[in-house]
């Protein structure tokens, strides 16, 4: 019975790599929508504190245009966020019972802390134009992209606490929280939580450049008649140059903090990030390699390298040792075991050797094009300041072309940023913190659930999938319909001779009576 | 009073609130192509939950989460087994929402009958599959000694949690007819009132027979006055909205559910899950639990967290208390 769970009737797919698979794919789904939201919500709320404060015209259609792609974008990141509360005991449910003291803890926060009033605000921000006092009408705006951030907060920790448990103590063979103060401050949290809010700047920073850029471009030869338009434009490139610049400065500086922790509480995620097959002292950092760096003996992989910085990275100075993935194995095979347990459970892996060397071209490759995109997302925005320096604005066709196609980098990084974080870390799914307590981790392996069978999980891979996939097109082509339509299509009256904010089809109803916004 | 027995009340808390709330929101859903008459009375219908469905939906988050942190293996186990019905719940309601959000945002009768569609699959699949889901919870799933479901993906669906299934959708056409009758003016109002008078006897008779059938099978004592109180409000609920006092005839259907998750989760009391293949698998409050520290620290959080959301939440019904009809729907405005 449990064989058959575990392996189908043709014995060829395992539950295991479905679920694998189905987690990692609902994830980086969601976190497409994430970091956009985040960012977009804050920059947002900063928009609409600078109509209420400054009764510019400007910064209203800057909060109403760039608003109403947040919202487009947020339906997705609500709907596909409630796959992920569900997944774990869907899934993952042997995960969920043995971490279930500790982790549903802050699920549960986040839900009762961030997601109501996330989705209340939200409400009354969408709905209450014409509702509220106009100051009211504001904090709702904060509140609601406050309460992502605190959202992006609980989860994080969470996750933290996956990649480096504290605050804990072994009871039964199980984790049982002794100090959940501990789980909200680890230090991997503090680190990861500033790295991915920093993240999701990038992309909110070149989401504005890439579309503003656009629009500029498209009135670089009209006249200035039409300025009320560029001068929206413009300051949204501008802006949008400057989040995506300090975006990075921020992702450099956590990220480098982020190496430190790792150094310490993952060392075989380290050296699998640099596919450092040997203990190197001093150790350097390779930029690019030529050749199969999933090898383990490093043979036939020539790399560029910079000398010591990796133990820059690692340690901060210039001369530590950075151990290599073949001296770290015997060290992990002493502490955490050569096999697997005898187990029914594990179906094939059942006593057999563990494979402590995560994928090591996912991880080597994952972190160098995390960096790589987020800084040609930087550098885009650099540019984009350049270009729009005193006044100017860009001429040539590439303008545009380049700004639309870098939107893309910083969700290519962010993603590539969670790969390597999650593969990185197998086949651990919680991973031992070597000056933590000791039996508190799981193999990936022992985390799937042990009743679900195959035909089931392979149900949802695919209903999911297809659902993602043709959503993301719906979603693709709605952003895009409204990033074309520019201001005119979110406040009616822009950019008429006479403008009247709200006048829109002259007919007969009574102005007070009609809804601000209905769906 | 424990604090295992304590959280056991709060997510039986938790799921009234989501029956309650997103009970009239899945009614609205469900309702759509039969009590509008045209796209002006769509919009009138979608705009009456519009502000609140995604506020409602997280009470379903928070029932789920709250289970985790409380009880682990309840959550594993009703989860895991419970895969196929709930992989279901969770299309629709992804549909559902993203439905709300992009039908009025391209100008085009075909695009927004598509999205009525996905709204529609999107409230009645949902409401079908958590009732199944939560009677089949309160009547016992086949567990092994290790919380894993005996017997293929299908074994929840029997006679039992189908009527399970039923009653909630049931209460929903109800509730939602009754809320919209509530919330709206004009003809639209008064064709949501008699609507919900006509079909109530038929729509709240699997609901009643559920209890019934709870009752009979695991209730206690106590439970058969939660049992009475629900079937009196369902009849007062429905005398209300007869004489054209909807605020009533809702308030009561809300005394109905509140009773009647009261007898569920009485009825299963002191389990959380039982098993049907042995009761020595059954879990249990106490077997079940969270370590007393993980439970006094989600204790001080819903002490602050809960007030606040009822405030708020309450705060969002009151700004959007006006009735809305035809006249208040503003033109078509998009790219
Ligand atoms: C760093 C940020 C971050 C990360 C790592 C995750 N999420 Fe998320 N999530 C958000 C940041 C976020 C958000 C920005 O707060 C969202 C996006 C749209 C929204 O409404 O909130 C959200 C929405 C969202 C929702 C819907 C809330 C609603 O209905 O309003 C749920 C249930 C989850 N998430 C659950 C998860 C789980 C279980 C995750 C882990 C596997 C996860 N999220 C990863
Ligand atoms: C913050 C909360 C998160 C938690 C609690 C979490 C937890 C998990 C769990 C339980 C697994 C399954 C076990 C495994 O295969 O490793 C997993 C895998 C994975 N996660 Fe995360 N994750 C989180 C966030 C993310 C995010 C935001 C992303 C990316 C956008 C991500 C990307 C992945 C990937 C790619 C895998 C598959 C790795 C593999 O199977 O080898 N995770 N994670
Ligand atoms: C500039 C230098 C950067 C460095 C040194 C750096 C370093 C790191 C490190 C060490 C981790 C792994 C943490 C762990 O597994 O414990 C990580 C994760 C991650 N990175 Fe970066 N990173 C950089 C740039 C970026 C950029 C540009 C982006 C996105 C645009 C990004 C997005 C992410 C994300 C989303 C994660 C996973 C979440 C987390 O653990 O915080 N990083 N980064």
């Amino acid at each position: 019975m449990v064989g058959l769970a575990r392996t189908g009737d043709d014995g060829g797919v395992d539950v295991l790599d479905v679920a694998r698979w189905q987690f990692g794919i609902t994830t980086v789904y969601h976190f497409l929508m994430v970091p956009l939201t985040i960012s977009l919500s804050l920059l947002v709320a900063g928009m609409q504190t600078a109509w209420w404060r400054t009764g510019r015209a400007k910064y209203l259609a800057m909060t109403k245009f760039w608003g109403k792609l947040m919202l487009v974008n947020f339906a997705m990141g609500v709907v596909t966020g409630i796959v992920q509360e569900f997944q774990f005991g869907m899934a993952w449910s042997s995960y969920s019972r043995f971490v279930g003291d500790v982790f549903g803890a802050p699920l549960a926060m986040e839900g009762l802390v961030a997601f109501f009033v996330e989705s209340t605000f939200l409400g009354l921000w969408i709905f209450g134009w014409d509702r509220l006092p106009r100051r009211v009408h504001l904090a709702c705006a904060w509140a609601f992209s406050l309460a992502t951030m605190a959202s992006a907060y609980f989860i994080l920790a969470a996750n933290s606490w996956m990649q480096h448990p504290v605050g804990v103590e072994l009871v039964d063979g199980r984790p049982r929280l002794t100090s959940i103060w501990a789980v909200l401050t680890n230090n991997t949290v503090l680190a990861a939580f500033p790295h991915t809010i920093a993240g999701a700047f990038a992309v909110g920073g070149s989401f504005l450049v890439g579309i503003a850029a656009w629009h500029l471009w498209r009135r670089h030869r009209t006249t200035p008649a039409d300025d009320q338009d560029r001068q929206v434009w413009r300051a949204s490139v501008k802006l949008g140059g400057w989040v995506g610049v300090v975006a990075f400065a921020a992702l450099a500086v956590s990220g480098d903090l982020q190496g430190k922790l790792m150094f310490e509480q993952q060392p075989m995620k380290m050296a699998a990030a640099e596919a450092l097959c040997h203990t190197e002292q001093p150790a350097s950092f390779s930029v690019f390699a030529v050749g199969d760096v999933g090898r383990p003996d490093c043979e036939n992989v020539k790399s560029l390298t910079v000398p010591a910085l990796l133990s820059f990275l690692a340690k901060n100075d210039f001369s530590s040792e950075v151990k290599g993935i073949q001296d770290l194995l015997p060290e992990y095979q002493a502490k955490y075991g050569a096999n697997y347990p005898d187990d029914p459970r594990l179906g094939e892996l059942s006593g057999k050797p563990i494979d402590y060397v995560p994928a090591l071209p996912v991880t080597y490759w994952g972190f160098r094009l995390m960096i790589g995109f987020g800084a040609v997302a930087a550098g885009m925005g650099l540019l984009a300041l350049w270009v729009t320096r005193r006044g100017r604005v860009p001429q040539g066709r590439w303008f545009p072309a380049l700004g639309l196609l870098a939107i893309a980098t910083p969700f290519l990084g962010n993603s590539f940023g969670w790969i390597f974080t999650e593969m990185g870390r197998q086949p651990f799914v919680v991973v031992p913190n070597p000056s933590g307590v000791d039996g508190v981790w799981m193999y990936t392996a022992q985390a799937v659930s042990s009743g679900v069978t195959v035909g089931e999980m392979l149900t949802s891979l695919i209903a999911l999938t297809t659902v993602y996939g043709v959503l993301a097109c719906v979603e693709f082509y709605l952003l895009r319909r409204y990033a074309r339509a520019g201001v005119a299509a979110v406040l009616p009256g822009w950019g008429q001779p006479k403008p009247a904010p709200g006048a829109g089809d002259a007919d007969d109803r009574e102005q007070d009576d009609v809804l601000a916004f209905a769906y | 009073m424990d604090l295992a027995t304590f959280w056991f009340i709060v997510i039986a808390v938790l799921w009234l609130g989501y029956l309650f709330l997103e009970g009239f929101d899945f009614g609205v859903g469900m309702l759509l192509p039969v009590l509008a008459r045209d796209e002006t009375e769509r919009r009138v219908m979608v705009n009456t939950i519009g502000p609140v469905w995604d506020g409602n939906e997280v009470w379903l988050l928070v029932a789920g989460g709250a289970t985790f942190a409380a009880f682990p293996g309840w959550y594993a186990s009703l989860f895991s087994t419970a895969y196929l019905p709930l992989l279901l719940v969770l299309l629709a309601l992804i549909g559902r929402g993203v439905a709300f959000e992009y039908r009025g945002k391209v100008d085009s009768p075909r695009w927004r009958a598509t999205w009525d569609r996905v709204i529609m699959f999107g409230s009645w699949v949902p409401a079908f599959g958590v009732g199944l889901v939560l009677s089949a919870n309160v009547l016992g799933l086949p567990l092994d000694a290790h919380g894993d479901r005996v017997g293929s993906p299908l074994v929840m669906v029997r006679w039992e949690t189908l009527l399970g299934a039923l009653a909630l959708v049931g209460f929903c056409l109800v509730h939602g007819a009754a809320f919209v009758a509530l919330k709206t003016e004009g003809d639209i109002r008064e064709r949501a009132r008699r609507l919900a008078v006509r079909i109530a006897p038929v729509a709240l008779a699997p609901l009643v027979a559920l209890l019934l059938v709870v009752q009979l099978r695991a209730g206690e004592g106590w439970t058969w006055v939660p049992l009475g109180v629900a079937l009196l409000a369902a009849g007062a609920a429905l005398v209300q909205l007869a004489r054209v006092r909807e605020g009533w005839g809702f308030a009561f259907l809300g005394v109905a559910v509140a009773a009647a998750v009261t007898t569920l989760f009485g009825a299963l009391y002191p389990d959380v899950l039982p098993s049907t293949v042995d009761p020595a698998n059954s879990l249990t409050v106490h077997g079940a639990a969270s370590s007393p520290y993980t439970l006094t620290v989600m204790t001080w959080v819903a002490a602050f967290g809960t007030p606040a959301v009822l405030v708020y939440q309450g705060w969002t019904y009151w700004v959007f208390r006006r009735r809305i009809g035809t006249r208040h729907i503003p033109p078509v405005h998009v790219p």
